[in-house]
């Protein structure tokens, strides 16, 4: 990359920095080490969970250095970026010098390297002249080489046939770079234009919209899925063998597909993929709110159910039944599925009410009027659903592809070019066999140890024959 | 205690002959301990095979039908084998049989551990996230490539031990293979983990997608495979700068294969998706 301003030097000195392999060993080893971090330090949690384990001060400096999303954090990326510039410098600066050696338009073959390569083979072969033997190598040759050049070398009455195989292995490693590339892409692409997120749906019912992961809004499907059967089977052990979700995907209200659902075998539709990742229970329909007094104990039961108000006995106030966990924790105590009210007495503030469903007593603490319990809860399972959309990978699948292909050319094929030469003597000829490779020497050595010993078979069948 | 267990128990003390049988070849430097070191280790890798098969049949027996590569007992089980047939090909190759020293003594750490009453040695069914073939693909191709880093550990550790050596007349070190072929093998050994190691995240990674819908998430377990990736291709490229001598590469194999180790054990200390792999 020659510039004729005046600033070329420093375009020159730039671009250089980012074609040394120096630099990729640093940055390497610095991804390296610096994703360690994420792993020692649980990311994206609870900020409050931060603050606790490490004190406010320690706290504020390491989210400054965005250490709990270490991974998405700006320097990181930047890490990254360098990553892809270097390897795309390093490639062109290597093709510009390569290319011609590994496209050239006559390939060359310089006999004194041959002659002095490592591993080379020689030997006599009595009773075949050195132009019979040319004859019976040189289609051999030609059929198992390529660019088969054919030579008398003027220093003396010799016969060279050279040949060459793998030459486009040596673009195996640029594939590899390459894949590199492609991954990041995949990854961009996946970041830009896709989402993560679940569903909770209980059979039986439909849902248009999904919950977005790591925030709290919901998206709309486009579409909607209905779950018409939930099912776990368990091993005799009690571990859970497989669960299945029969889902019906309704689209423009009819139903475009049906599938069963299981663990690692998701389904596709539109570009978003509906995964099998868990399963619960529910509370269905109606349950009932007994009212017990707590003076004269007689109860007062009321149909209630999630979303709806029920009015308080003698219209002393309401009560709305807001939402329903399977597992509520209040600090720290487990008060498994419970329902989440709010109290809204005739005078005086609303307060939030906790109605455990294991627990009846429960409120008996709260004082007050009445005791508020909930009971004849009926309970269906929901499948729970992990929905994504990523449009990334079919680019990042492809990159894989490339790169075990290229890892594979890179590492166990290599570019070699083989020598025979042959030297009348006066009771038939001298044969030697040489190779050379940039790359692999003990496979070139082990090559040429092979083709010596075929031709030595082929030689002593001539020599019979004549 | 399936009777596959039972079979593994025996294999540790055979992999420990072998063991013994190696150190024997190199420290009197005679051919008959180094035949017999052979020939146990090939009793001991057979057994171990023969363990693996067991407890696959075993594991139908009980109605659960599955490729034993499942838990860290199995796994340990399975990289003892990678270990000893790796190096057995490599002694069959190249005639060297001082790297049979670290061979059979991973092989031997592997089954001695997993023969520990700690690790858990039943034969427990899948869970549903764990039934997939890509899940084996990514196990056994994973541990193949660990298997040869081990090797190219063991190989280095040589290197280093022969180049400390400043006072060739001990002897000590003569049947170590020359540095030039203990560089090319530890390299070749390397190409070949890599590959393996690759594809074993490649693998990981479809099967991810198609358990969680996410190929990549970060978790502990998928780092440190990367970290270790890194590292290996660190490697790879300080070989073709010129400085990078024998003896650096020989420090990063083991620093590579230190990575390994924290990817296969440590991490189970960390937080994270994976149960135990
Ligand atoms: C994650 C990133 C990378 C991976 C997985 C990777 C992989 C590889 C592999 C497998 C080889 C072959 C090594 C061998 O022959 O033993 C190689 C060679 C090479 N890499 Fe990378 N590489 C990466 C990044 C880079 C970067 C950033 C550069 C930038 C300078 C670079 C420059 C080279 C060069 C110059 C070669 C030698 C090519 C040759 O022999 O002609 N690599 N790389």
């Amino acid at each position: 990359m020659k510039t004729k301003n005046k600033n070329g030097t420093a375009i020159e000195r730039i671009w250089h920095f980012f074609a040394s392999v120096r630099l990729s060993v640093v940055l390497l080893l610095t991804l390296a080490a610096t994703s360690i971090i994420g792993t020692v330090i649980p990311q994206n949690a609870d900020p409050a969970a931060y603050e606790r384990k490490f004190g406010q001060p320690v706290y504020t400096v390491l989210e400054s250095l965005n250490m709990f999303d270490m991974y998405h954090s700006w320097w990181f990326r930047l890490l990254l970026c360098v990553l892809i510039v270097n390897i795309i410098v390093c490639s062109i600066q290597r093709l510009k010098s390569t290319w011609r050696i590994i496209f050239p338009k006559t390939p060359a073959y310089q006999p004194e390297r041959f002659r002095k390569s490592a591993g080379r083979v020689q030997w006599q072969a009595a009773g075949a002249s050195a132009e019979a033997l040319k004859k019976m190598f040189e289609p051999y040759m030609r059929k198992h080489f390529r660019n088969i050049k054919v030579e008398n070398p003027p220093e003396n009455q010799g016969i060279m046939i050279f040949g060459e195989k793998g030459r486009w292995t040596r673009l195996g490693v640029y594939a590899v770079h390459f894949s590199v590339l492609l991954l990041m892409l995949g990854g961009l692409i996946g970041s830009i234009f896709g989402f993560e997120g679940y569903v909770n749906i209980p059979a039986g019912e439909t849902r248009q919209a999904f919950s977005l992961k790591n925030s709290n809004q919901t998206q709309k499907f486009g579409f909607a899925i209905r779950c018409d059967d939930f099912n776990v089977s368990h091993y005799p052990s009690g571990r859970p063998k497989e669960y299945r979700s029969d889902i019906a995907i309704i689209d423009n209200g009819k139903v475009a597909v049906t599938h069963k659902l299981r663990v690692n075998a998701p389904l596709t539709y539109k570009g978003i993929t509906i995964f099998q990742s868990s399963y619960g229970k529910t509370p269905s329909g109606s349950f009932n709110v007994v009212f017990t007094d707590n003076e004269d104990g007689t109860r007062i039961t009321k149909k209630a159910a999630i979303g709806e108000t029920v009015d308080l006995p003698e219209g002393s106030g309401e009560l709305i039944i807001r939402d329903y966990s399977n597992s509520f924790s209040l600090r720290g105590h487990n008060m498994g599925p419970s329902f989440l009210g709010m109290l809204k007495p005739e005078s005086g503030q609303p307060r939030p009410l906790l109605l455990p469903v294991n627990h009846p007593s429960f409120d008996k603490m709260r004082g007050g009027q009445y005791q508020i319990s909930v009971k004849d809860v009926e309970f269906i399972q929901y499948t729970g659903l992990q929905i994504a959309r990523d449009p990334g990978v079919p680019v990042v699948y492809t990159g894989f592809i490339i790169m075990i292909a290229g890892c594979y050319v890179t590492f166990f094929m290599f570019h070699r070019k083989i020598c025979i030469e042959l030297q009348p003597e006066d009771n038939g000829a001298r044969i030697l066999v040489a190779g050379i490779s940039q790359r692999n020497r003990t496979g070139t050595k082990n090559a040429v140890k092979r083709l010596a010993q075929k031709l030595d078979r082929m030689a002593r069948q001539t020599g019979k024959i004549s | 205690m399936p009777n596959s267990a039972i079979l593994i128990s025996v294999i540790t003390f055979i992999y420990g002959l072998a063991l013994v049988f190696y150190i024997g070849c190199w420290i009197f430097k005679k051919e008959l301990p180094g035949k017999l070191g052979t020939w146990t280790l090939i009793a001991a890798a057979a057994g171990n095979a023969a363990g693996f098969v067991l407890r696959w049949i075993e594991s139908h027996q009980m109605g659960y039908g599955y490729v034993p590569l499942s838990n860290i007992y199995e796994s340990l089980i399975f990289f003892a084998l990678c270990v000893a047939g790796i190096y057995l090909f490599v002694e069959f190759k190249y005639k060297v049989r001082t790297i049979g020293v670290f061979a059979s003594l991973f092989s031997f750490l592997a089954v001695a551990y997993a023969s520990l009453p700690s690790v858990e040695s039943n034969i427990e069914p899948l869970i549903p996230a764990l039934q997939s073939n890509w899940l084996i693909a990514h196990v056994i191709t994973c541990f193949i490539g660990y298997a040869a880093f081990a090797i190219a550990c063991g190989i280095s550790l040589l290197y280093l031990i022969k180049s400390a050596e400043n006072n060739p007349a001990s002897g000590v070190t003569d049947r170590i293979p020359d540095l030039d072929s203990l560089d090319d093998l530890t390299h070749q050994m390397i190409t070949f983990g890599f590959l393996f190691l690759s594809i074993g995240i490649i693998t990981g990674a479809i099967w991810a997608n198609q358990a969680w819908g996410r190929y990549w998430g970060w978790d502990p377990k998928e780092t440190w495979s990367l970290i270790t990736w890194l590292i290996y291709a660190t490697l790879l490229h300080a070989r073709l700068m010129r400085g990078w001598t024998g003896k650096r590469i020989a420090i990063l194999c083991c620093i590579g294969f230190a990575a390994v180790l924290f990817t296969y054990f440590g991490v189970n200390l960390l937080p994270g998706l994976h149960s135990y792999q």
